[in-house]
């Protein structure tokens, strides 16, 4: 059915009642989120809550049973509306999902020149600039399996922004990493976050989301518990269940 | 191998006397009908090899054709490529070669189509569509064993489903897929040996024709069982090498 309300760009997402199942299992209850342009969300919970699955939602790498979602005024439905919601839409993944056969550089120029049509002239410009910008521009003809944990994540990342997208999504970006080299990709994530990009960020790492959340969401059990600004979710948070979880993960 | 080497020496020896059951002189290469036998019988190399790579090529075709569909996430697309292996997994060869050989042209020709099927295009059909359902099933494991991540990777920078197979995914699983299909085609030549029912002159049909004229089975299909064994040695030592060169790739 043709939607005939005016496309809503005021917010950059916005998530009404999503509901998803895997079979019986209720993943997502009744998800309502709205992000602004230029916000920063970071997205906490204990595991299983639905975090993962509810970002993933967002680009529709995992369907939705009910509710809708709204990408910068597309709504998303058919397969066209998925497409164009993708193509604003970054995503870097726990596992990094870098291109094992292709080198730095290939991994980076292959969604700008096959999807967007740009000379290999370009696209090796472009992916140039990005992975300066996360500081690996030495590494552009290695493959994937000669970089550190860290410098993987870093590609991955710069591999996204070659898109040009106007959202990220991060899905426990630090996850996989061995501790000495979480900063080094966090740095680059609050870089991306001062320049003004609209984030979504699923993590568990709390200084993280003080330094650079604009919002913080904590999720249990498929549903949206709490939301609030950084200094009211650590300092004052107002459900037990958020309270015991900031225990459980700032204990030591 | 030594041990084989000693067995052959051992029974070419024990028939190389001129009383007793054995008589080499059927294919002795020093006399003139010894050397026109042994020229006719090798003759039929040529027309085994060349039905079993056509037939080969046109398998890998077909396979990656029904494999495809086969991994949809439709089950409506899936279920034809699953029926069309299963059913032609559950035909034996030699009732399918009849069936190619005497029964297609009539269908054809019901439907307004009048070709005649000679003995080795009947043949190359039927190695070719027998074999496919395993080449389905071999491209199925090996593109399915390349992880999850890959494909969404590709969907997060807006590759659609024909670039993400053919700029990530098969290159990727093409090192997993080919020792196996390379393996199979030891299996095509040997079931090329079936053509002969049909009158295909290749290598089986050859030492047929020439048991009737000479009568010496024995002899004749000792020489022919070691044409087949030196074909499949050189394709054995091939797919040895492949599997050691992609392996040399993985680890780069």
């Amino acid at each position: 059915m043709p939607d005939t309300r005016a496309p809503d760009h005021t917010n950059a997402i916005q998530i009404k009642e999503l509901n998803k199942w895997y079979d019986t299992y209720h993943a997502l209850k009744d998800v309502d989120l709205t992000v602004a342009h230029g916000e920063r969300i970071v997205v906490c919970g204990p595991s299983g809550s639905g975090k993962s699955t509810l970002i993933r939602c967002v680009n529709s790498l995992e369907a939705h049973d009910s509710g809708e979602i709204t990408v910068d005024g597309t709504r998303m439905g058919d397969a066209a509306s998925i497409e164009a919601i993708r193509a604003e839409v970054g995503m870097v993944f726990q596992q990094f999902n870098l291109f094992p056969h292709l080198t730095i550089l290939q991994n980076l120029t292959l969604g700008p020149m096959k999807a967007r049509g740009l000379s290999r002239a370009d696209a090796e410009e472009r992916a140039m600039k990005y992975l300066e910008r996360v500081q690996i521009p030495e590494q552009a003809d290695k493959k994937p399996g000669a970089l550190s944990g860290g410098q993987q994540q870093r590609v991955a990342i710069a591999r996204s922004l070659c898109m040009e997208p106007k959202i990220m999504l991060f899905d426990e970006p630090t996850s996989a990493l061995d501790p000495e080299m979480i900063s080094e990709v966090l740095d680059v994530i609050i870089d991306l976050a001062e320049s003004g990009m609209t984030m979504i960020v699923v993590t568990h790492e709390m200084g993280f989301a003080r330094r650079a959340a604009d919002r913080m969401v904590f999720m249990d059990h498929g549903a949206i518990v709490e939301t609030g600004t950084p200094q009211e979710f650590f300092e004052a948070p107002k459900t037990e269940r958020c309270r015991s979880f900031l225990n459980q993960i700032l204990k030591h | 191998m030594k041990n084989i080497a000693a067995l052959l020496a051992l029974t070419l020896l024990a028939g190389c006397g001129t009383s007793g059951t054995w008589g080499w002189y059927v294919i002795d290469p020093t006399t003139p009908n010894g050397w026109n036998n042994i020229t006719f019988l090798l003759n039929g190399f040529g027309a085994t090899i060349l039905l079993s790579v056509i037939a080969a090529v046109m398998s890998m075709v077909i396979g990656l054709m029904v494999a495809l569909p086969g991994m949809s996430s439709n089950r409506w697309i899936r279920l034809p490529s699953r029926i069309y292996i299963e059913f032609v997994r559950a035909i034996p060869l030699l009732p399918m070669l009849f069936w190619v050989f005497y029964g297609l042209p009539v269908v054809l020709k019901s439907m307004g189509i009048s070709v005649s099927i000679d003995a080795f295009w009947g043949a190359v059909i039927t190695l070719a569509i027998s074999d496919s359902a395993f080449t389905a099933e071999i491209y199925r494991s090996g593109i399915q064993s390349i992880a999850r991540g890959q494909t969404e990777a590709a969907k997060t920078i807006g590759l659609t489903y024909s670039q993400t197979m053919r700029y990530v995914i098969l290159p990727q699983a093409i090192r997993r897929i080919l020792p196996p299909l390379a393996n199979q085609f030891i299996y095509i030549v040997k079931m090329s040996a079936f053509a002969s029912v049909i009158g295909m002159q290749e290598l089986t049909r050859r030492a047929n024709e020439l048991v009737v004229t000479e009568y010496r089975p024995l002899e004749i299909y000792t020489l022919l069982i070691l044409e087949y064994l030196v074909l499949v040695l050189i394709i054995s030592f091939f797919v040895r090498w492949l599997e050691r060169r992609m392996g040399a790739d993985e680890s780069r």
